[in-house]
């Protein structure tokens, strides 16, 4: 009943390298297809997970259209910044693990804590064979009435929180959700405040674009929303005339 | 032991390139230009980029030549058995995540930029791009290369959804000769490729033929020898 599952001291077998190259296989990467943040909040009724849909290769914004966040069995939802090649390895390793206790048909599945506890025992392991995953990833679901929100980085750091958010996010959303995050926001108010969030990541991450998505998680399921576009405010005097009074443009 | 090595020798052979692939009612067209450069020197100036894996599967090739093509063989050898186990012609889903495998499983290794396209009768006309990484995604159209750089702002403007192949093809021509018009590693002729139910055409739209754009000026046989 086990496939390939990932196990510790994996990457040093790597199984597709056809290589003479003689040595330990060297698998320290860099990142060429990119995903931005990824937002959480915890709210009444569940959990709710916004991301954009970008996929940047460098500073170029190459893809419009990617999906950063996907589900994961019945419960859960992965949001993943970060190498989108490696978020789509971890979407596999994650199929086969749901597949798997699908399987055993015993009617028990996996929770949100479960698999960020997959998550975080290969990103950690991985790490420390010098061959990350290149994701920093959002865990979110609800089981049983427990609603759960948690984080992976690439060397296996992992945490809950009732609100988190990966790569710019952190410095730019994070400080607005410790001011106005309370517990039981309604669904409403909590889709206005990862908008909030968003659009100031819009404005200030040059990797962001104006097309998200917003995952919300709840006892009854799971729904993401198709990519829709924020509203923006560029209609100031201050931005019309920026340098009025100033001597040259600056 | 004295280095004898000149740069423009000894570089790897590169495709800097423009490549691209278009989904259309009916099929795909494929596209690429045919310089192949090691450093500044034109090694091949008609090579062919856009490469067959199975009879309904092509793949437009750049980046390292020696890493597209070897991933391109071995993507033709697992498709050549596949394809006699299946007992059916592969979907071109199915070859876009074998050239994937390879790209993604040897991604420290490989340097090549990959788009796999053709026609099954599944899903018609598919084009999968394979980025530096091992990344897939599936799109209506795709470019790749060096050359891609200065297409992102005329295909936003130029690209349309519902295309015919007579449409498709024009913009796959007159994008690859843009880019070729400014990027110093791509040029030579223009080849396509055009993929349906009832199989597989081959273009080739030599340089000379191409348009003009700015600042470029045609042949012109001197009628007069010059005058002192």
């Amino acid at each position: 009943m086990t496939g390939k599952q990932p196990y510790v001291g994996q990457a040093l077998d790597s199984p597709h390298a056809f290589t003479l190259a003689p040595g330990p296989t060297k698998h320290t990467q860099y990142p060429y297809v990119t995903g931005t943040s990824v937002l959480g909040i915890k709210y009444k009724d569940g959990v709710l997970i916004a991301a954009d849909t970008a996929g940047s290769y460098g500073s170029t914004v190459r893809y419009k259209s990617v999906e950063r966040l996907k589900t994961c069995g019945k419960h859960c939802l992965i949001g993943a910044s970060g190498e989108i090649s490696d978020f789509q390895q971890i979407l596999s390793y994650v199929d086969k693990l749901i597949l798997n206790d699908y399987m055993w048909d015993d009617g028990n599945n996996l929770s949100p804590r479960d698999i960020h506890n997959y998550l975080t025992r290969i990103m950690y392991n991985k790490r420390n064979s010098f061959d990350p995953l290149w994701n920093t990833l959002v865990i979110g679901g609800v089981k049983n009435g427990e609603k759960y929100l948690g984080v992976v980085t690439m060397i296996g750091v992992h945490y809950e929180d009732n609100h988190v958010a990966s790569g710019f996010g952190n410095h730019l959303a994070r400080p607005i959700f410790r001011d106005e995050w309370h517990e039981n926001m309604t669904l409403e108010e909590g889709i206005q405040l990862l908008e909030k969030a968003l659009t100031v990541l819009f404005y200030r991450d040059r990797s962001a674009i104006n097309k998200v998505q917003v995952a919300n998680i709840t006892a009854e399921g799971i729904n993401i929303s198709e990519p829709y576009a924020l509203k923006t405010n560029w209609d100031y005097k201050a931005f019309k005339n920026p340098t009025a009074g100033a001597v040259g443009s600056w | 032991m004295e280095e004898f090595g000149c740069e423009w020798n000894d570089a790897p052979h590169s495709m800097g390139t423009t490549i691209m692939a278009v989904q259309y009612e009916g099929g795909v067209i494929l596209g690429a230009d045919s310089r192949t450069t090691t450093g500044a020197y034109v090694a091949n100036r008609a090579s062919d980029k856009i490469t067959e894996l199975t009879d309904n599967v092509y793949i437009c090739r750049s980046g390292s030549a020696a890493d597209s093509q070897i991933v391109s063989d071995y993507s033709r050898y697992f498709l050549n058995q596949h394809t006699i186990q299946l007992g059916r012609d592969a979907t071109v889903k199915t070859a876009a995540n074998i050239v994937r495998e390879l790209s993604y499983g040897n991604k420290s290794f490989l340097e090549c930029g990959l788009i796999v396209a053709g026609w099954d009768k599944y899903e018609n006309g598919s084009v999968y791009s394979i980025p530096l990484g091992g990344t897939i995604l599936r799109l209506p159209f795709s470019t790749g290369g060096s050359g891609s750089s200065y297409l992102y702002g005329f295909l936003d403007q130029a690209w349309k959804d519902g295309m015919n192949k007579e449409e498709a093809e024009a913009l796959v021509v007159k994008a690859v000769s843009l880019a070729m018009a400014r990027d110093g590693s791509s040029g030579g002729v223009v080849r396509t490729v055009i993929i349906d139910s009832s199989g597989v055409t081959r273009n080739f739209y030599p340089g000379d033929k191409l348009p003009l754009y700015y600042e470029e000026i045609p042949y012109r046989p001197t009628v007069e020898p010059m005058s002192a």
